[in-house]
């Protein structure tokens, strides 16, 4: 469904992306994961077309994605930070991206707007929301339309667990449906039910890209966490990075 | 495109900076008239105060706005959207809404107290200073790389166009004396939009008559119709050309 070809994207002196080729099917759960700065989020917003790289090429089912912006219309996407004009209304939002998309309304997916009860802030200002609502409601926004694509840009991050557990059954729900959805996150134990493929990225390159299935049998780990932590040392990567997250989790304390 | 402008437009004209724009424009013009015995001699201060402070409030109010809905346009270019629609649209709103500020606050009172052509000449070069920075504000953030420098930069450009420039045709005249400089100075007034205002304005006005022969001949060209298309079309260019530069850098940013 999502075909990258050789692509390269420079800001300055950074190289953020460095001759990226992958490709993503149908019925994937793609985790990106990778330190702070490895390049998954411009890699995310390379594929939705708001970072333009400077060589190389995407396609979405099969269209250049440079060609125009119809492919957009399969894709929900959910940013890292949400922010909305102050002064606008939660219902506001919705209808506006409806009229946008032009999409019947009994077409719409409108599952996480009442498990997360979001119809009881319809008519409250976008600025009145905490940190964490907000992140509701841009998740709402990217299954609102029932696409083919979710990109998902660290969409566990501020929200409380029981809500977090939301979001997780409705990617699994989707997931069902043979869907392609890609996922950032640095909470490892998050992905651990939910993904099908890990893509590993560090300093703008892709390190690897392997089966979920195929990583376990390989290392003869079960948890996502581990079994990365075995490739990264067994490697020649820096492995640095994954030692301290499971540092972290090793203190004893539940989370 | 309406389906965008028209959420962007009802954000601000809920937000407090617009509303008291809005009521600062009109306590002053009401308080003008109030004062000055002559209708004449309010439009004089009127002419000053609109000339220095529409472009600075357009400038700095458009340079905010683009800074704080900048996630917001990063969420509308994930959906099957133009780019050059999203700014057209983002345009549209601010537009219209500082301009509605600006009929309410000194189109109300002059239409009341001095319904003649110089009144509607100061509306007309409002209207058309409100839009020229407007638009020149917005190729001033898409520029710019961050909120710090793009609001710095669009105070460089206020200044320039408000202070320095003044100061510039002023050395020219004095360093030029000797020789014949009307059709320069003409010229020189077009590329400076409130320069163009003021003198489209100030000879509508019986002051005109102290200007001395300079005065006669600007009053023989812009009190024509010729002049009255010229300082139109000069205007027009003076919104579309920085706006259509925004757009083009626009297409092409990474956001």
């Amino acid at each position: 469904m999502i075909r990258i070809e050789n692509i390269n994207k420079r800001f300055r002196k950074l190289q953020v992306l460095d001759n990226i080729t992958a490709s993503f099917a149908k019925g994937q759960v793609v985790s990106l994961i990778g330190p702070n700065g490895s390049g998954k989020t411009t890699l995310i917003k390379s594929i939705l077309g708001m970072v333009r790289p400077d060589s190389g090429k995407i396609y979405v089912d099969e269209q250049l994605i440079t060609s125009d912006h119809s492919y957009r219309k399969k894709i929900g996407y959910m940013p890292q930070i949400g922010r909305y004009p102050d002064n606008m209304k939660v219902g506001q939002l919705f209808t506006m991206l409806q009229n946008i998309r032009n999409i019947a309304e009994e077409k719409l997916d409108k599952t996480l707007i009442e498990k997360f009860e979001l119809k009881k802030i319809f008519e409250k200002p976008m600025r009145t929301l905490s940190g964490g609502t907000r992140q509701k409601v841009s998740a709402a926004v990217a299954f609102l339309f029932d696409p083919a694509i979710l990109i998902l840009d660290e969409p566990t991050a501020g929200l409380d667990p029981l809500s977090s557990e939301i979001l997780k059954e409705k990617i699994l729900v989707e997931k069902k449906k043979n869907k392609l959805i890609l996922i950032t996150s640095h909470i490892l134990s998050d992905l651990d039910e939910l993904t099908t493929h890990i893509m590993y990225m560090q300093e703008g390159k892709v390190q690897f890209f392997k089966d979920m299935e195929a990583l376990q049998e390989e290392t003869g780990e079960l948890r996502l966490g581990k079994a990365i932590a075995r490739i990264m040392r067994g490697e020649q990567f820096n492995s640095e990075w994954i030692d301290k997250m499971l540092e972290i989790k090793n203190d004893g304390k539940i989370y | 495109m309406m389906k965008l402008s028209k959420y962007v437009l009802y954000d601000i004209l809920r937000s407090k900076i617009i509303i008291a724009y809005t009521l600062f424009l009109f306590v002053v013009s009401i308080s003008m008239f109030q004062m000055e015995e002559n209708s004449s001699k309010a439009m004089l201060s009127l002419l000053n105060i609109v000339l220095i402070v529409l472009p600075l409030v357009s400038l700095i109010f458009t340079t905010i706005h683009y800074y704080n809905s900048y996630e917001f346009i990063e969420l509308m270019s994930s959906q099957p959207m133009s780019r050059t629609r999203i700014l057209m649209s983002e345009f549209a709103g601010v537009s219209i809404s500082l301009l509605s500020a600006f009929f309410l606050g000194v189109g109300i009172p002059v239409l009341l107290f001095s319904p003649d052509a110089t009144g509607f000449a100061l509306l007309f070069t409002g209207m058309s200073l409100t839009l020229v920075f407007t638009s020149i504000a917005f190729f001033a953030s898409v520029v710019a790389r961050d909120k710090a420098r793009g609001i710095g930069f669009a105070l460089l450009l206020w200044f320039y166009f408000a202070l320095i420039y003044d100061g510039l045709v002023l050395l020219i005249l004095f360093s030029f004396s000797d020789y014949p400089l009307e059709k320069l100075t003409l010229l020189l007034s077009a590329l400076n939009p409130i320069d163009l205002g003021r003198i489209f304005i100030m000879l509508k006005m019986d002051i005109s008559a102290l200007m001395g022969y300079t005065g006669a001949l600007y009053k023989d060209f812009f009190g024509s119709g010729t002049g009255i298309i010229f300082t139109a079309g000069i205007m027009l260019l003076w919104i579309l050309i920085p706006l259509w530069l925004a757009v083009r850098k626009f297409r092409k940013k990474d956001l």
